[in-house]
């Protein structure tokens, strides 16, 4: 399964799937062994396997760059005929699936649309220029539910933002899970901070960097501003 | 009905026949045009190839009216689309052919975002004996002109130039499904998940919104549009689909922005049938006017089902297409088999539908002797004239030599575009990435 944004593949993860996965060859013999469905209640271990599926699937779906809305939809409203069938049995002890589910769902859905709603804002401003429309009008712009960022706010830090804390299984450390892969070590530059740096070293090496290090910064901080405002022979 | 049939199979790659190509050959839509003259293929990689059928002569009995490719062309590649990061994919999606009005043909491809609408002429003669030119197109020195000719047309070698005319961009947000052009000749509609646009075949900077069923607050999606048409004859009335399994037929006298349907079809769900996939397998992947225009014929996950436009409580008929696959519906959308899209398709006398399966399977269905057989699709079958078998699904107990148990089916082999000549009983089928075209020659000039 391609994850997208470093996200790290859990070990939880991973053993849950090959849960699914045994489970749903004995799900299938059900279906076939059983009467119509409604004459009796869904075994829970059946129902259970394929709600988690159905969440795996929503999460595979929403990860995609452009998710396709048929099956999204589809999935989405397949969980919700499967937690509604579940409702009795949310107390048993063996149910490991994700916390509460139609927020959850909810959530995903509309977590995507802040991606979308965003990107949306933006393509809708340019819809407007291109067309003349006598179109009826339409909900403009794409806000969502309030207080949603739209238009500035970089699209995937958006649907992050939503997905936080909701979804258990996605982020288990939370949002500073996120930032781990992150490199930033051109951020770190001993030249604007070298006091920090230079804190490492040990000791007896201190004295000496200490001595030489400012000199040397100033000339080379001089060097960068020279680089940076542009050079003074470019000039003429 | 014509259950005795030949066959020849063509594969759209040419040059290499009997390779299984690449992804890009795979075919994602099959289209006659309106005298069956014509059939254009669109796929995965973004190319159109036309096939024209040969006329049929006494000097080649053989040949027999075959189709061979006339015309190959990039309509899409792929896009960047820099405001969201996403690659926009060059599948074609749908080709509709529009009415040929003068020498030229002319078709509507579309992708995902943007729909072109493409030219496609004949060049068979030249000019020849120019004054001021020589033959190679050069300036001739003035100073050896002595006479003045009239340039003559002499015949060429066939050449067919292809040309877009038309570019309909920036009209959708989310994927297009469908496009019809209208009865009217001068107006197309596009349509995607949630909204259904209206444009004029001239003008390319504006379109016209009549159907948006975007609900206010995403999280309140439920529902998504599957397929759409224009009625053959009423250029004011529409069908569309939906993923929930309705039909919304609009007209758009009635107002400008037809969320309101003028009529709604929808089945009430069987209550010994019900299940978890209920839904996913209720979802309407087709919808085809009847050419009369008095029906409609819809595929879902199981089943074709004729609607009469007069009644909208229930379908007038209902065919089975792989009912063996009621009891494997988990593994199927573990697999996501269940959300595979299939078309359907008309006779040209309305009195036989056909649609495609799995294993290469294709279904046709005698709307009056209620007789249906199923055929396959492939190499090993389709000897160029050879007569196709009929197969047998088998769900275990008896089974007959050739039948195939519903174990062994394979379902990457999905039979999803299939297309029938508007008047003779020639129909095209795509395999992934092979094109098969049958033809009945026991009754081929009936209906």
């Amino acid at each position: 399964m391609m994850l997208s944004k470093g996200l790290k593949r859990k070990r939880e993860e991973e053993e849950e799937e090959e849960v699914v996965e045994k489970e749903t060859l004995t799900v299938d013999t059900w279906w076939l062994d059983s009467g119509p469905p409604t004459a009796q209640a869904p075994p829970v271990v059946a129902s259970n396997s394929l709600f988690d599926l159905s969440v795996l699937k929503l999460h595979h779906s929403l990860r995609q760059s452009e998710p396709d809305l048929r099956h999204l939809v589809l999935v989405v409203n397949t969980l919700r005929r499967i937690q509604a069938s579940m409702a009795p049995s949310a107390a048993l002890p063996s149910v490991s699936s994700p916390p509460p589910a139609p927020m959850e769902t909810d959530n995903l859905l509309a977590s995507s649309d802040a991606a979308l709603s965003a990107s949306m804002a933006g393509l809708l401003e340019d819809l407007s220029h291109i067309e003349g429309l006598s179109q009826a009008p339409q909900p403009l712009p794409d806000e969502g539910p309030p207080g949603r960022p739209i238009g500035g706010a970089p699209a995937g830090l958006g649907a992050l933002d939503l997905l936080g804390p909701a979804t258990g299984c996605l982020l288990d450390d939370g949002l500073e899970g996120l930032f781990e892969d992150i490199d930033t070590s051109m951020y770190d530059s001993e030249l604007w901070a070298p006091a920090a740096a230079e804190g490492h070293k040990p000791d007896s090496e201190n004295g000496l960097g200490k001595e030489e290090a400012p000199v040397l910064d100033e000339a080379e901080l001089d060097y960068l501003m020279d680089v940076l405002v542009g050079t003074q022979g470019l000039e003429r | 009905m014509g259950v005795s049939v030949l066959s020849k199979s063509m594969p759209v790659q040419e040059n290499q026949p009997w390779v299984s190509g690449t992804p890009a050959d795979i075919i994602s839509t099959v289209e006659f045009n309106h005298t069956g003259e014509l059939l254009a293929t669109g796929d995965k990689g973004g190319r159109v190839v036309i096939f024209q059928r040969e006329p049929e002569s006494k000097n080649a009995p053989h040949s027999q009216g075959e189709y061979d490719v006339y015309s190959t062309f990039q309509s899409h590649e792929p896009e960047f689309d820099y405001l969201k990061s996403l690659e926009i994919e060059e599948k074609i999606n749908k080709i509709k052919w529009l009415p040929q009005q003068n020498a030229a043909h002319s078709l509507l491809s579309t992708n995902d975002k943007t729909i072109k609408l493409w030219k496609i002429t004949e060049r068979d003669k030249r000019p020849e004996g120019y004054n001021l030119k020589d033959e190679e197109g050069k300036l001739k020195d003035l100073s050896t002109v002595t006479s003045l000719q009239v340039p003559v047309l002499k015949p060429m070698d066939l050449m067919v130039e292809v040309s877009p005319r038309r570019i309909f961009a920036n009209g959708h947000t989310y994927h297009i499904n469908s496009i019809s052009v209208n009865s009217d000749c001068e107006t197309y509609m596009s349509a995607d998940d949630l909204r259904i646009n209206l444009w004029h075949l001239a003008i390319t900077d504006r379109s016209f919104n009549i159907v948006d069923i975007k609900p206010a607050n995403m999280e309140d999606l439920t529902e998504v549009i599957t397929a759409s048409e224009f009625h053959p004859h009423h250029c004011n009335l529409f069908v569309y689909s939906s993923s929930k399994g309705s039909l919304r037929l609009c007209d758009m006298r009635a107002a400008a922005l037809c969320d309101k349907h003028s009529k709604l079809f929808e089945e009430p769900e069987d209550p010994s049938n019900r299940s978890f996939f209920s839904e996913i397998i209720s979802s309407v992947s087709d919808v085809k006017f009847s050419h009369s225009g008095r029906y409609m014929l819809t595929r879902d996950y199981l089943t074709v089902k004729v609607w009469d436009l007069n009644m909208e409580a229930r379908p007038i008929e209902t065919y089975q297409v792989h009912d063996y696959l009621r009891s494997k519906l988990c593994s199927l959308y573990e697999s996501d088999c269940i959300f595979d899209k299939f078309e359907c398709a008309w006779n040209g006398s309305d009195s036989v539908i056909m649609t495609g399966a799995y294993n290469n399977f294709f279904r046709m269905f005698d709307r009056n002797t209620k007789r249906d057989v199923t055929l396959e699709a492939s190499r090993e079958s389709s000897k160029p004239r050879a007569v196709l078998k009929p197969r047998r699904v088998c769900l275990g107990g008896k089974r007959r030599r050739d039948d195939i148990s519903v174990d062994s089916l394979d379902f990457t082999k999905k039979i999803l575009h299939t297309a029938w000549h508007p008047a003779e009983n020639i129909i095209a089928i795509a395999a992934t990435n092979n094109l098969y075209i049958f033809q009945d020659k026991v009754n081929a000039d009936a209906h």
